[in-house]
């Protein structure tokens, strides 16, 4: 029969992940663009629930990425409403120019 | 276990091609083009879901992220981005695109994907397996347990989760609403 994916290289996979939403989380300007590395950073943790539900024989992973994407989807239309807002403010999307709450 | 089996391919493709299109979708200009490499890092990690018997999730995935949330991020990028699908600082072009912040950030992250990466690999999972294996599952039906799941013992967070929906609508409705 198919053997199974160790679940080892599904965590090296999602650090792997993680770390390069991360990186473009910090190293991009635009919000939208942040906020899609912050998108693939949470997909990266729902793969690591995954792949620990798998290899536990249990089903609470699964429950919990549920969650996760319900949370996402939350986030998506506000941020996205958020970002809209700041469009019309400033027009712009840089996130090196939105300094509103700056004293 | 030696990994030449027919999931061990399947997962090594999906694996190179989840890695390849979001290091692409880290270094990409145009943000129509990020969002498009990031669809196909979602379609990736939904094949991985599949080869860890999580069919519900990675139907989901492809539905609730590659559909929908991808789509909204498209409408609003076409909505926000008038600046000739440059990134937005290029527009302007004062500041440098990478600040030696930046960089710093980059190579923290870095180190902390080095001790990820360490822990994935060198840590014996320990912890009593469950009792949804894979054939116990397959055997009811991985839609039919996580339905008795959800409407069983997480009945209450999936509650919860249906009052932060509704709070996102009202949300996101009252923000973007034009000021008269």
């Amino acid at each position: 029969m198919f053997q199974e994916i160790p679940p080892g290289l599904c965590f090296a996979l999602s650090g792997v992940l993680f770390t390069i939403g991360a990186i473009g989380a910090i190293t991009r300007k635009n919000v939208i663009v942040i906020f899609m590395c912050i998108e693939l950073m949470l997909n990266a943790a729902n793969l690591a629930f995954i792949a620990s539900g798998n290899a536990l024989s249990s089903m609470d992973g699964a429950v919990f990425v549920f969650f996760v994407m319900t949370v996402a989807a939350v986030e998506a239309a506000v941020g996205l409403a958020i970002f809209v807002m700041i469009f019309r403010l400033h027009g712009t999307v840089n996130a090196d120019d939105a300094s509103l709450l700056k004293g | 276990m030696d990994i030449i089996s027919f999931k061990g391919v399947i997962f090594i493709v999906a694996a190179l091609v989840a890695i390849a299109s979001s290091v692409l979708m880290a270094t990409r200009r145009n943000p129509i083009h990020i969002a498009l490499w990031m669809i196909v890092v979602f379609f990736a990690v939904a094949v991985i879901y599949l080869l860890l018997n999580a069919q519900f999730i990675a139907v989901a995935q492809v539905m609730v992220y590659a559909g929908a949330i991808m789509m909204l991020i498209l409408f609003v990028i076409m909505l926000v981005q008038v600046e000739k699908g440059e990134e937005a600082g290029g527009a302007r072009g004062e500041t440098p695109r990478l600040s030696k912040m930046r960089v710093a950030g980059a190579l923290i992250t870095v180190i902390l994907f080095v001790e990820m990466l360490f822990g994935a690999l060198f840590y014996r999972m320990t912890g009593r397996g469950g009792d949804y294996t894979a054939d116990a599952v397959n055997a009811v039906g991985n839609v039919k347990t996580m339905g008795s799941l959800l409407y069983g013992r997480y009945l209450f967070p999936f509650e919860i989760a249906s009052i932060l929906l509704l709070v996102g609508i009202v949300g996101a409705v009252v923000i973007a609403k034009r000021k008269k």
